[in-house]
């Protein structure tokens, strides 16, 4: 089942007279269930065509399609609920909030939710979250009591507190150690091979890359290779273009 | 996002940093405590003025007949015999602005007691509502006459402090009796001294007795006669078991005892020489002098274009004194109230600024797990909010209970305004959503992906 597909996306971006072409032109499909790797130099625009795959940017030109949703004309609070409730994100500065609980913090996306949880609901669910990544008893330690991989892990949690069918991971080991980054990626395939939740990081880094099933390469705006990588698990298709 | 969980959000936030959301209130803290000390001991000052002014008659009209002539000569304000104790009465009854009416005979004669003797000033002929028109119903001593002594025409009086320390030489007075034209008058009761009025005239150089006995056993005369110490200098001998000593010749003709017994004269005639009457305020005197004028008209029919026969005098000079002070006591007190808010409330502003920027990447976290602007927007506008009204409420009880240490510590009088702490609270949400728009404002329109790249 096609879960994401982009026809000629394309991003420009106007400075003053300018206009430089960040994009030009992407065309892609993922399916659910896919672990992919989106690589490139900087200024590739695999940043770019992440905000625009995370919803949190227009494409100038072109269709993308979300889960059988257009998406490239929907108005900012469209695109909000849209995230809030199908996206997930993981960021390389792992963005919690300052001397907040760690199950606050899962909980925060909820309050944001469409569907009405109470706050016993909430609670429990996001305790739910923090069992699963591994922090049951690090439920009321504040950020600066965890350690980085701690850290990362409760944003993980925060990320799939509304069972978002995508999570896109923002170099999500970048401020992590090797040991507590092989952590991080390994709760990440298995989420993806427990919850078949479709992850798509973006990294420069070839061993995060490695743990991918598919591989995207970007370079000075188009895609340049899609494979599928020697990931762990090579039974997954990949390279579905 | 409901109403509920945006508070919550807004409290959570604030309480992450304590210090400087209690910084931030400071600012509104002392703005509503200074508007509400100010407010309430403002309004007590304001009401201790107002009652001071009103004591010196701001609210008090004085009726008096109009003028009589013969003949092209005119014999002035107050000569002719037209005004009745009933008009004062029905002034009373039928005038809604009128607090309170009280007629008048004024005499000036000698009075003795023991070897001394002394003028007084004035010898008013009145009624307990006089007191209370004048707002000097709390007596120094003894007690005033009553509607019964008025009924009665009982020969008792009220002396004022000059004539207690010129007869009495000090000693106390009541229960003493004094003479009036040789008719004796028991003291019941001395007046609170008042000093001399804006004229220089001695108020406390009077008496006060029932208008009746003035009238027919003093006096015995109207006072038609301009001049008033011939008809009081009467050399005609007294003895004390005169009741009407000094009777004048009758007004109408001598009617026989068949007249009297066919035409029973319906009215007892007695004319008053003026009224005094009190406003319910200041504010209404213009309204009672209407309602008088009716009444009067109506009482004494007078045709349309007739002139009246009566004069109304208010004490326009005090009136406007009073409406005077107690606008540029408010005006004053608004002022400063409003300084106070606006500092406050720029240093809401201040700090909310200085916090949205310090949070933007919070906001970007927040708008990229799926906030909208108005969440955002609605959640600093909230923070906004929730700091102005603790502070307020904050404020409430310092400024309460500062003008409460006020009250105790120097005795001044202190007025709580329920309006006041109303308008604090109204004023500081005010402050709170007004200074807090713009910087909530700014933080909706931000774009998450800039804001979660801010370092």
């Amino acid at each position: 089942m096609e879960l994401i597909t982009l026809r000629s996306i394309t991003k420009t971006y106007q400075m003053g007279d300018i206009s430089v072409p960040v994009l030009k032109g992407i065309s892609l499909s993922i399916r659910q269930g896919e672990l992919i790797a989106l690589t490139g130099s900087s200024g590739s625009g695999k940043s770019t065509l992440m905000n625009i795959l995370g919803c949190l940017d227009r494409p100038t030109d072109g269709e993308y399609w979300l889960d059988g949703q257009e998406t490239s004309t929907l108005s900012a609070d469209e695109r909000a609920l849209l995230r809030n409730s199908k996206l997930g994100f993981v960021f390389q500065s792992f963005n919690l909030l300052a001397r907040t609980s760690a199950i606050e913090n899962v909980a925060m996306p909820l309050s944001y939710a469409a569907e009405d949880l109470s706050e016993r609901e909430a609670k429990d669910r996001a305790a739910e979250m923090l069992v699963r990544v591994g922090l049951g008893d690090r439920m009321d330690h504040l950020p600066s009591q965890l350690s980085g991989g701690q850290q990362q892990r409760v944003a993980i949690a925060r990320a799939l507190i509304n069972r978002p069918p995508v999570l896109f991971a923002d170099e999500p080991t970048g401020n992590l150690d090797s040991k507590t980054s092989e952590e991080v990626l390994q709760m990440f395939e298995q989420l993806n091979a427990e919850d078949g939740i479709t992850i798509i990081m973006v990294t420069h880094d070839p061993k995060v890359a490695g743990h991918a099933n598919r591989m995207i390469r970007m370079e000075d705006g188009v895609i340049q290779g899609d494979a599928p990588a020697a990931g762990p698990n090579p039974e997954l298709p990949g390279g579905a273009s | 996002m409901k109403v509920y969980t945006t508070a919550r959000t807004a409290l959570r936030a604030l309480r992450r940093n304590p210090m400087r959301a209690m910084l931030t209130t400071l600012g509104i803290v002392i703005g509503v405590s200074a508007v509400i000390a100010m407010m309430e001991i403002g309004a007590g000052a304001s009401a201790a003025l107002k009652k001071t002014i009103a004591s010196m008659g701001a609210n008090v009209l004085v009726v008096r007949p109009g003028t009589a002539s013969s003949g092209g000569v005119s014999f002035g304000s107050g000569t002719t015999t037209t005004l009745t104790p009933e008009d004062s009465q029905a002034i009373l009854r039928e005038c809604p602005s009128v607090r309170n009416a009280a007629p008048m005979v004024r005499a000036r004669t000698q009075v003795v007691y023991g070897n001394r003797n002394w003028v007084p000033n004035a010898i008013y002929g009145t009624t307990p509502a006089y007191l209370d028109v004048q707002d000097w119903s709390i007596l120094a001593e003894g007690e005033p006459f009553s509607e019964r002594d008025v009924l009665n025409g009982n020969r008792v009086c009220i002396l004022g402090k000059s004539l207690v320390r010129e007869l009495f030489e000090g000693e106390s007075s009541v229960g003493k009796e004094i003479r009036i034209k040789n008719i004796t008058f028991k003291v019941i009761g001395v007046l609170t001294p008042k000093g001399a009025n804006m004229m220089g005239f001695d108020q406390d150089d009077v008496i006060l007795a029932p208008w009746t006995t003035i009238k027919y056993r003093v006096t015995g005369a109207s006072l038609t006669n301009t001049n008033q110490s011939t008809a009081a200098a009467t050399d005609s001998v007294n003895t004390l078991s005169n009741l009407y000593p000094t009777a004048q010749r009758s007004l109408y003709p001598e009617r026989s005892k068949i007249q009297e017994a066919n035409n029973p004269m319906p009215v007892r005639f007695a004319n008053i020489d003026q009224i005094m009457i009190s406003a319910n305020s200041s504010a209404e005197i213009p309204m009672a002098i209407e309602q008088i004028t009716g009444v009067l008209r109506e009482r004494h029919r007078i045709r349309n274009g007739e002139p009246d026969d009566f004069n109304i005098r208010d004490m326009a000079e005090l009136t406007k004194t009073l409406s005077t002070t107690t606008k540029l006591m408010t005006n004053l007190l608004l002022a400063v109230a409003m300084i106070s808010l606006v500092v406050g409330g720029v240093g809401i502003m201040n700090i909310m600024l200085v916090s949205v920027t310090e949070r933007t990447r919070e906001i970007g976290l927040r708008m990229a797990v799926g906030a909208r602007g108005q969440d955002i927007l609605r959640q600093f506008l909230v923070e906004a909010v929730v700091l102005c009204l603790a502070g307020g409420a904050m404020g409430i009880v310092l400024g309460h209970g500062g003008s409460l240490l006020v009250k105790f510590l120097f005795k001044w009088p202190v007025e709580t305004s329920p309006a006041a702490i109303a308008a604090a609270v109204l004023v500081s949400a005010g402050v709170g959503i007004i200074f807090g728009f713009y910087p909530a404002w700014k933080a909706s329109r931000l774009d998450p992906i800039e804001a979660l790249r801010y370092e």
